[in-house]
């Protein structure tokens, strides 16, 4: 934040209005800066403080960061893309196909939202082998990791409802062989997989309810678990550190386990 | 040797950061106490900024990908006209590589529900805790446990035929055996370090390896009836 007294946005910051948003006031004390994460219902997830060296590229390499950036991208991209769309059959081919030819720049949102959406699964993997091989999925961290599972399901899941969409060769024969492992589920597969294609064969009821899946059901999942998720990571203490790893060696490390007021607190428990 | 103390009792003194702290630690205490007094920084604005630079750098590269290629776009959709091969999408193709070997209800239904289930139990098992090397305690138990994994597991897929997971297993196992065979005092650096891994990384490294081999092969080595193909001719 510029230092400067008559910057526009420190004018701006000043007004009633901007104070009336955002009520942690207009200082760059730590104290301030605290009060703009705690204050905030979105930032609130995230801790105040941060070890300084959890924010170097090596501890972390921002994969969960990205995977968050990547869904960003794809609730944008897919919200337009939604206008353009209608989940029927044959007209959803021909939007697909008017993206290309009609549509301004239609391609190119179509490109963003397709590789954006394999980023994302390959991210999440990246994320859950990088979060595995640092062990930080040890307690207390246990239900954090679990949440990361059902993120990666939850991923899985809108980029195979997803797949079918542009109801083209690729989309139908890949989702006819998916559903058709469903139906070897013992019991009730046949019944699982008429639920999920809403008949007994790929087709434009399929279709309809991977779209409501794909736009609404499970992206909202994803917003729940992903603030879930981030949330947890402040209430287990923070990004996870190697105990291997002195912060800095040179520094001798107090005898008693310094804790903030927050830790001991636990340590009651 | 004496009984040690059944808590640690402190003070904190370092009025800058906090006002001053007392401290107890049993031993009972969550393992969240065990965190040293560090450097930090406040989230807002240095955290939030290098997220936000990480994701906008991402953008930019997703931007120019999506200029340069194209999403791949088929003719309509035609039931009565079935490709070969039919691919599911490429992060199940590992899954569909299986089901050419096995039947569905195995491919399909087991194997995915293994996985799920053994992913989501990881940090439950103390087994996955544990950060000691593999072959550092009850070493001859350990050993014996491994040769006779190693080998049903080995023949298993050899019996079905299944010699695009058998390989990957097959050099896993390899690297085990130099694990098992090193020691923390072992003159090379690469085999302390194998030394040095406990039995959950053996088993995620083995799989990890698994998922990119059976992925790459069910992407590009496969074609009409899933036969072997080689990717640069057609």
């Amino acid at each position: 934040m510029p230092d400067g007294k008559g910057g526009y946005f420190e004018r701006l910051e000043r007004t009633r209005v901007w104070r009336s948003v955002f009520r942690s006031g207009t200082g760059s004390s730590t104290l301030h800066r605290a009060l703009a994460i705690q204050q905030n219902l979105f930032l609130h997830l995230f801790s105040t403080k941060v070890r300084r060296r959890m924010l170097g590229f090596r501890a972390t390499w921002y994969l969960g960061a990205l995977t968050l950036g990547t869904f960003f991208i794809l609730v944008i991209t897919g919200i337009l893309l939604m206008l353009y769309y209608h989940p029927s059959v044959p007209q959803a081919y021909a939007d697909v196909k008017d993206l290309k030819f009609v549509v301004s720049s239609g391609m190119f949102l179509r490109n963003l939202h397709r590789w954006s959406a394999h980023a994302m699964v390959l991210l999440v993997f990246a994320h859950m082998f990088r979060v595995f091989y640092r062990g930080a999925y040890r307690p207390p961290r246990e239900f954090n990791w679990v949440i990361g599972v059902i993120l990666l399901l939850i991923t899985l899941l809108l980029s195979y409802t997803g797949y079918l969409l542009p109801w083209d060769q690729l989309a139908f024969w890949a989702i006819t062989v998916g559903s058709n492992i469903s139906s070897a589920v013992p019991v009730f597969g046949d019944k699982a997989r008429f639920l999920m294609l809403g008949g007994h064969q790929v087709n434009a009821n399929a279709l309809l309810r991977f779209y409501v899946l794909h736009c609404v059901i499970l992206p909202l999942a994803a917003v729940l678990f992903v603030a879930v998720h981030m949330w947890r990571i402040r209430k287990d203490g923070g990004l996870y550190v190697r105990q291997s790893e002195p912060a800095r060696e040179s520094e001798p490390q107090p005898e008693v386990p310094a804790t903030d007021n927050k830790e001991v607190l636990v340590g009651k428990r | 040797m004496t009984e040690p103390k059944d808590f640690v009792a402190g003070v904190g003194s370092d009025i800058r950061k906090s006002q001053k702290r007392v401290l107890f630690v049993t031993r009972r205490t969550s393992a969240q106490v065990k965190v040293s007094d560090e450097e930090q920084v406040q989230t807002f604005p240095e955290g939030l900024l290098r997220i936000a630079l990480a994701i906008e750098i991402l953008a930019i590269a997703l931007v120019l990908i999506s200029l340069f290629f194209n999403a791949p776009l088929e003719g309509i959709a035609d039931p009565t006209n079935t490709p070969n091969p039919a691919k599911a999408p490429w992060y199940f193709l590992g899954l569909q590589e299986m089901l050419h070997y096995f039947p569905p209800v195995v491919a399909g239904v087991l194997i995915p529900t293994v996985l799920v289930v053994a992913l989501v139990v990881i940090p439950y098992f103390n087994v996955n805790i544990e950060a000691d090397g593999l072959f550092l305690k009850n070493r001859r138990r350990r050993l014996s446990i491994f040769y006779v994994a190693a080998l049903g597991f080995s023949l298993f897929l050899w019996f079905f035929d299944v010699y695009v997971a058998l390989v990957p297993t097959l050099i896993v196992a390899a690297f085990m055996l130099i694990a098992a065979f090193s020691s923390p005092h072992s003159s090379s650096r690469s085999r302390r370090y194998l030394a040095s891994k406990p039995v959950s990384w053996w088993v995620m490294t083995w799989f990890l390896f698994e998922l990119i081999v059976l992925t790459i092969v069910g992407t590009f080595f496969r074609g009409p009836g899933w036969s072997w193909v080689l990717p640069w001719r057609g």
